[in-house]
């Protein structure tokens, strides 16, 4: 397959969130804000890009009973090291996230590649495999993060452009069901036209 | 590749180990920067709720079984403030805090340093100026009804977020009574001794507000 | 006093997948029929109860003393694992019918984020073994709870004209957010 398709592909054919359906719960959870999306999108493709690497590299000396608990243990660790980079370096950040990042882990995503792509191909594959589907993810994270943010903040990206009046219930729950709801209906309409 | 039970066993250990060697060998490198983080992360927060000082130094402070860090903050030899830690059990886990005092007791500033309250409700009081810092800081608890309005106090409560609201007035109130405690032991020294009952009528008033609060729950 | 707060807590006020977003992979899958989604959440309130205790147990007993509680998420989601792997073989030897009922949900479990998530949330809010089952329990009724009114909203909504466009997931997800706006009328009730 051509490298460059292998990371579109994620982009929009396969994009986790719209297409997919896959990762729901960061998805909602940690998207009040534009940048808390992008983070946490981030946080996400590095255990993606890793995992998937790893997981092909192995992939031949790992018998077929023990693959997925394998999987998910070597998912585990680099989750565990991520989290403690984050809370290292950026210690507010982490914060932030809370307890989503430990949840990395079982976001289906990343044991859906493992499964699907990288335990049948190429490290190099696989590592473009996991920077495209992240790329995919991280960007709906900060799409849907900042419509919230817009509609219920009233800024974007931390920049405020109206501090009153705005229907506060878009950063709320209910507001991440409606928020995404209602950008998967766009989605489908834009990706039906150009069929 | 085929299964068999050494195989399985082998991969699986071989993969853990691995790991947890990885995992450890992260934690040991990122221990001390993590440690030095939350280090930073206090000392700006004193920087913050103090007015200006020279040196700090770290005592603590026995309160109904708990243990509560108190840092003295002198300019030169005079003490400018009290920069007390507490914390309060809020809506979504326990809710940290420095609450600094200055010598007579008003607050001077709130920082919060850990919470998990619900985003864009709760967690409201972490941002600078919210409604509750604002009818804290500048007053002294001792003066005015240390509650939120909605249990008859003097405190404004966030906008549905009165459980959160509740648990930093708790906190706030806590860590006042550190710094009563404090400066009370302090001025024990000097040859006062009518602070001992202050603190003692402080805590009933306390105890039996609380009483008040879960009813209303 | 504490118990009753915790409980009304968890079910209603911090809904576990209306207001939390853990499990929301099974709430949008498994929520088709009103009949799978008691199954469903029938089998998340076995494990999730289980869990809890054996994740307590291990935090306290096992991490704490020695000092490694760094490896929490690994532990955790390894425990989960096996334990789902055991109540399958338990209640496969024990109680054919109750297989029957729950077997085809218990390997869905293992990725349902809302096990792992109490499991986190419970060492993190620092609860103690009685407090950490009745908490695990109550989120597990609200996870139940959520499924099963979800379920039954998804039945009509098959019967009636939806857009192309908002046909299957989307108009799930924005009815789900209705359903969390009236949840959210519960956060007055504490």
């Amino acid at each position: 397959m051509n490298k460059l398709k292998l990371i579109t592909k994620g982009i929009i054919h396969e994009n986790p969130t719209f297409v997919l359906l896959l990762g729901m719960c960061p998805t909602l959870g940690t998207t009040t804000s534009a940048i808390n999306g992008m983070s946490m999108g981030i946080a996400t493709m590095a255990v993606l890009i890793l995992s998937n690497m790893t997981i092909s590299m192995v992939k031949n000396i790992i018998p077929d009973k023990v693959r997925i608990p394998s999987f998910i243990v070597i998912i585990a660790s680099f989750v565990t090291v991520v989290q403690l980079l984050m809370q290292a370096y950026l210690p507010a950040l982490y914060e932030t996230l809370g307890v989503f990042i430990p949840l990395i882990v079982v976001n289906c995503i990343i044991l859906g590649r493992a499964e699907a792509f990288a335990s049948k191909n190429r490290v190099g594959d696989s590592a473009l495999d996991g920077l495209g589907i992240g790329l995919g993810f991280t960007m709906s994270l900060t799409l849907i993060g900042a419509v919230r943010e817009i509609l219920g903040s009233g800024s974007i990206f931390g920049f405020t452009f109206a501090s009153q009046g705005m229907p506060l219930v878009f950063v709320l729950a209910p507001g991440a069901f409606l928020v995404l709801g209602y950008l998967m209906v766009l989605f489908n309409k834009f990706t039906a036209k150009k069929k | 590749m085929k299964s068999s039970l050494t195989n399985m066993v082998l991969v699986m250990l071989g993969i853990t180990l691995v790991c947890s060697a990885a995992v450890g060998g992260v934690y040991t490198l990122t221990f001390d920067t993590i440690e030095q983080a939350k280090a930073q992360k206090l000392q700006s927060a004193y920087g913050e709720v103090l007015p200006a000082f020279d040196q700090l130094e770290t005592t603590t402070v026995e309160l109904a079984g708990q243990t509560l860090n108190v840092n003295i903050a002198r300019m030169g030899q005079t003490i400018v403030g009290y920069a007390v830690e507490s914390d309060a059990n809020g809506f979504g886990g326990a809710i940290r805090m420095v609450v600094g005092f200055d010598a007579e007791g008003t607050v001077t500033g709130v920082k919060v340093l850990e919470q998990a309250e619900t985003p864009g409700l709760g967690d409201l009081i972490s941002k600078p100026a919210s409604k509750v810092e604002l009818s804290i800081v500048g007053r002294n608890p001792g003066k005015i009804k240390m509650a939120v309005t909605k249990d008859g106090g003097d405190v404004d409560a966030l906008t549905a977020a009165t459980i959160t609201s509740r648990a930093y007035v708790n906190a706030v109130e806590k860590a006042f009574n550190a710094y009563l405690a404090q400066t009370q032991g302090a001025q024990a020294t000097d040859g006062y001794s009518g602070a001992t009952t202050q603190t003692n009528a402080e805590k009933k008033h306390q105890s039996g507000r609380k009483k008040k609060g879960g009813n209303n729950e | 006093m504490e118990f009753v707060f915790i409980i009304v807590g968890a079910i209603f006020v911090n809904n576990v997948v209306l207001s939390q977003f853990l499990g929301i992979c099974p709430f949008l899958g498994v929520s088709n029929k009103v009949n799978t989604s008691v199954g469903m959440g029938a089998a998340v309130l076995f494990v999730m109860t289980i869990a809890s205790i054996v994740v307590y147990l291990l935090q306290n007993y096992v991490l704490v003393p020695l000092g490694i509680e760094y490896m929490q998420t690994i532990v955790f989601i390894l425990v989960i694992a096996a334990l789902v792997q055991m109540v399958e073989i338990i209640l496969k030897k024990l109680s054919p019918s109750l297989y029957q009922a729950l077997g085809i949900f218990l390997p869905l479990i293992t990725t349902n984020c809302a096990v792992l998530g109490v499991a986190l949330l419970q060492v993190q809010k620092g609860y103690t073994m009685a407090e950490s089952v009745v908490y695990s329990a109550s989120t597990a009724l609200g996870f139940a709870l959520a499924l099963v009114l979800f379920a039954g909203l998804r039945e009509r909504l098959e019967l009636n004209d939806v857009p192309e466009s908002f046909r299957g997931i989307p108009i799930a997800l924005i009815t789900a957010g209705i359903l969390a706006l009236a949840f959210m009328g519960f956060s007055g009730v504490v």
